[in-house]
């Protein structure tokens, strides 16, 4: 957006300044969708959307329920008598029935290994509104959170926009999968320390996004026990916990402080119903914090973002359903992890190697194979190529502040299979067509052409410059091996 | 001790006021007819709740608005999965149409220009996130809303002026005091970046007329600042004279459009307050965008987006709605007035709102703010009545008082009104003049049913005909 001179002065810093984030490329691909959307029938040339992380796989056990249980809307004939009661209501602490229902929910996700309190329970705008609110709380304009990288793109506007605070990234390697460590933890903080910058807190996300791994317990341990020692705050953004679909296990933070010695004042939970049960529409951000200040300060400021009391007086009824949660959290956990084969085993077959996940809706995909060189400007390259000529929407690993390029967050849930089949096709023709296209190339040497269409993996844009590559045997390149270290990619003029 | 922002450990929440005070004593201790009759009646809650039936009605008769139904639920999916920050095509075009209606189809407005937000509360905040830097001012003509110290300064770091208005000038807006008040922002060294004006008033119940506004938008222009228009209210205007939009004022006079603004929501004119339906509707597109990415962090929830949309797209309910919603406004107005004029107490002419502005100022010790808490207490803790003391709205005089009356049962009215009476007479016989004692109804005991009442008092042949002006309320005299 430009903004004439006479806008700025009308408007406020934060009007007219870009924290807001969208001017990020991260959107470019979405621009790209918005233009050409991808249709079976009316538009099978148009884009893929795999930038989005939505969970669209188990509303048919959904409608089910609502045919089933007609007296959770304030609008059918058997719950109209509520709609008045439920319309009036704007008190900010929440329908009880649906903060009850919400801690029962999220205690379940956990394994039922914590019990959460319905009177933590805080309302937000989403996600977007609980992660705002909690830096609100916690910080001043100027103050620094420790972020892992590579973390979800939309962090640098709900955390910074409108409170003024700062993010640190702490970078994590692919060398040892992306782990955060205690060494690069205190390291962060202390260059940030020595630039004067005042860090309030660590925020996680678990599961990650865009990794799709979750936190281990020692992990989870050493987080807590830094941010005991630092007197530091802990936030876990913990939405995508019921989308683990394979072992290990979701681990809370919640849990973890059970059996530990540490401040319980210093720990924050930011939950939401847009992944695990895929209502993003509704807007149900939820703060649950184990300090009673936060909680107290978080509650005032839910006036801000509450939930639609008709939203909330339908999920209550829905999330104390017991047997109906306890099925779609399987049914869902199933769909997913039979998705998530479909595409890792698809693009194992192409030689497409991703990081080992068992969580999220999407996998992190490991394109460094293919960058002309390991730099941020051809993973911007090979990005464009991979909208405008591959026509897939996916999000390059620079907009989640990955430190290496060459990762790319692909979305696998949002959409129905056939379309997956389409995308994998894609895929595998892109790729191919660069083996082909090598192996004219090859001809003028035969021994290296041999040895290409055994082991390499070829990638040609259609711009038809080469890239060749070697050592990378589908032995290892398996979706469950460590990623390898890869090969520098060589360009060839 | 944890450290946590300065934003969280202040008092800009607003919620140590005494604002509050009244409603912690009617939490504790809540009216209702049957469990609890002595408990507190709310007054102090601009609450709509006088339609509902209505609204009921049209839901049996249509259940494809909800995604809930058989006739819905194939709509569920795609709307539990939209969260573009847009806002649903129907929903924006619905509530264009709203507003248009609501002001008798004067203006046309634009459904691109709708800009969700979480209620009112969240409008208001977004506003002033996007036109003021912290330590930057909005000036507010008072007495006004008190949840404004929170919605425009707590996390934006944005201060309020108070523009004074006074009873002498029925607490109209006048140039005058608008200069006065940017005159001492400027000398406090505040830059003032805007005036925020809600019409219909909270708490006055009063409507600008053209004149004022027209006053209003050539001052803001002249200054370079916004104008805020809060129009929550538009549509609980009840009698003429009829309700001007400022933005029906901006096609009159020539002014800067980048600089009109307008919250509104459906709290009060449809008694949704608990839908969260808030909206920024600005003439300034950087505004516009600017707001709307700022919206995410309060969007309408979608299930409630796709209600609203079926409902208000409907225009013969929207017709039936609003004329329904008037009249009863209009009754129970009137009544209530009426009933306090004769134990002798007065209220600011109002033809629009949830509440009355009541005049206690002949029933204070003296004039001061002390006394008007010391009275306040009183109506709280003796004559059990939550009403909202002029103080917490920054009112300028001691002595007023907002009085909500649209939020409760008839019956509950009914015994408000005979607890007023028995304070007033118990206390001050004096105050009602011996002629008004002798005439009046004081003597009414509860046993007579409500229905004969309403219609001694709706009789035709009487002054009480809705299309006649309210008569002037006598003024209390306070004696000690």
């Amino acid at each position: 957006m430009e903004f004439t001179r006479k806008n700025r002065q009308l408007l406020s810093r934060i009007a007219t300044n870009d924290r807001h984030g969208e001017n990020s490329p991260y959107f470019d691909g979405w621009k790209a969708y918005d233009s050409n959307p991808f249709h079976p029938i009316h538009n099978p040339d148009g884009v893929i959307q795999m930038g989005l992380a939505e969970n669209p796989l188990c509303f048919d056990l959904i409608e089910k329920w609502i045919r089933e249980n007609p007296d959770a809307s304030i609008c059918t004939a058997e719950g109209l008598d509520k709609f008045k009661d439920i319309a009036i209501y704007q008190d900010y602490h929440g329908l009880r029935e649906f903060r009850e229902a919400v801690a029962k929910f999220m205690g379940r996700v956990g394994g039922n290994r914590v019990t959460f309190d319905p009177n933590r329970i805080v309302m937000s705008g989403g996600a977007t509104g609980a992660n705002e609110t909690a830096i609100f709380c916690l910080a001043d304009p100027g103050d620094a959170f420790l972020v892992p990288s590579p973390y979800y793109a939309g962090f640098a506007r709900d955390l910074r926009w409108r409170t003024g605070v700062e993010i640190v990234p702490v970078h994590c390697k692919s060398l040892n999968n992306f782990r955060i460590t205690r060494a690069a933890l205190e390291e962060a903080y202390e260059k940030a320390q020595r630039s004067n910058i005042n860090i309030k807190g660590v925020i996680i996300t678990n599961p990650s996004n865009p990794l799709g791994t979750v936190l281990d317990k020692e992990t989870l341990r050493s987080l807590v026990s830094f941010v005991t020692d630092k007197k530091i705050h802990l936030v876990s953004d913990e939405i995508y916990a019921a989308t683990v679909f394979s072992s290990p296990r979701f681990i809370s933070v919640a849990e973890v402080m059970q059996d530990m010695d540490c401040n319980r004042d210093l720990i924050h939970i930011v939950y939401s119903l847009s992944k695990d049960m895929g209502f993003p529409g509704f807007r149900v951000g939820i703060v649950y914090s184990f300090n009673d200040d936060v909680t107290n300060c978080a509650r005032k400021m839910s006036s801000f973002g509450l939930v639609s009391s008709q939203t909330q007086f339908l999920l209550a009824s829905m999330l104390s359903d017991d047997e109906f949660v306890g099925n779609f959290l399987r049914e869902s956990s199933k769909r997913l992890a039979k998705r998530h084969h479909v595409f890792t085993k698809g693009l194992e077959e192409v030689g497409i190697s991703t990081i080992k996940s068992n969580a999220g809706l999407f996998f992190w995909m490991d394109m460094r194979p293919l960058l002309k060189e390991q730099t941020t400007k051809a993973e911007t390259e090979l990005w464009r190529v991979i909208i405008n000529k591959v026509k897939l929407n996916v999000s390059p690993g620079s907009s989640f502040l990955c430190s290496e390029p060459g990762w790319f967050r692909v979305c696998f849930a949002n959409m129905d299979d056939k379309t997956v089949e389409v995308a994998l096709d894609r895929i595998r023709e892109f790729v191919l067509q660069g083996k082909e296209e090598n192996n004219h190339e090859a001809d003028k040497s035969q021994a290296r052409a041999q040895r290409w269409r055994k082991q390499n993996l070829r990638l040609s844009f259609s711009s038809s410059r080469l890239y060749d590559e070697s050592l990378m045997s589908p032995h290892m390149i398996s979706p469950h091996s460590p990623i390898p270290h890869s090969p520098l990619v060589r360009a060839r003029t | 001790m944890v450290s946590m922002s300065k934003i969280a450990t202040g008092n800009g929440h607003g919620e140590n006021s005494p604002y509050f005070d009244g409603w912690k004593a009617y939490e504790t201790n809540p009216f209702h007819p049957i469990d609890r009759p002595d408990g507190v009646i709310q007054m102090g809650l601009a609450e709509n709740q006088l339609c509902f039936e209505l609204i009921k009605k049209w839901l049996m008769e249509h259940p494809e608005a909800s995604l809930c139904t058989a006739e819905g639920v194939n709509r569920f999916k795609e709307t539990a999965l939209f969260q573009d920050y847009h806002g649903m095509p129907e929903f924006r075009q619905a509530v264009a149409k709203f507003m248009g209606k609501v002001r008798g189809d004067r203006v046309k407005f634009d459904p691109d220009r709708i800009v969700m937000s979480g209620g009112a509360t969240g409008a208001h905040e977004m506003v002033a996130f996007c036109l003021a830097d912290p330590g930057e001012a909005l000036l507010v003509p008072t007495p006004y809303y008190p949840g404004f110290d929170r919605d425009l300064r707590w996390r934006t770091g944005v201060e309020l002026v108070p523009v004074i208005c006074e009873s002498s000038h029925n607490f109209q807006i006048t140039r005058t005091a608008m200069e006065a008040a940017y005159e001492k922002a400027q000398e406090a060294n505040l830059k003032v970046k805007g005036l925020l004006i809600t019409n219909p008033s909270n708490p006055l119940g009063t409507i600008m007329d053209r004149e004022t506004l027209k006053s209003i938008v050539k001052f803001i222009n002249e200054k370079n600042i916004h104008l805020i228009g809060d129009e929550i209210y538009a549509a609980t205007v009840f009698k003429d004279p009829e309700f001007v939009s400022i933005s029906e004022v901006i096609q009159e006079v020539e002014c800067n459009h980048d600089l009109i603004h307008i919250v509104y929501s459906l709290s009060k004119d449809m008694g949704f307050p608990g839908f969260r339906v808030g909206i920024v509707y600005s003439y300034n597109d950087a505004v516009v965008n600017c707001a709307r990415k700022m919206s995410s962090y309060g969007l309408v929830s979608s299930q409630t987006q796709h209600l609203i949309a079926t409902m208000l797209n409907d225009d013969d309910f929207l017709h039936n709605f609003i004329m329904e919603s008037k009249e009863q406004l209009f009754k129970r107005h009137k009544y209530f007035t009426w009933s306090l004029s004769q134990v002798g107490i007065g209220s600011l002419k109002s033809n629009g709102g949830l509440f009355i502005w009541m005049d206690l100022r002949k029933l204070l010790k003296e004039k001061t703010f002390d006394a008007e808490m010391d009275l306040w207490r009183v109506i709280i803790n003796e004559v059990k009545l939550n009403v909202s003391p002029g103080s917490s709205f920054h009112c300028h005089e001691p002595g007023w008082f907002r009085v909500c009356f649209a939020n409760m049962e008839d019956n509950t009215m009914e015994v408000a009104l005979s607890r007023i009476r028995s304070f007033i007479l118990k206390n001050n016989e004096s105050i009602v003049p011996r002629k008004l004692c002798r005439r009046s109804s004081l003597k009414l005991s509860l046993s007579r049913s409500l229905s004969r009442r309403m219609d001694d008092f709706m009789s035709p042949a009487g002054i009480m005909s809705p299309h006649s002006p309210l008569p002037q309320s006598p003024l209390v005299r306070a004696r000690t």
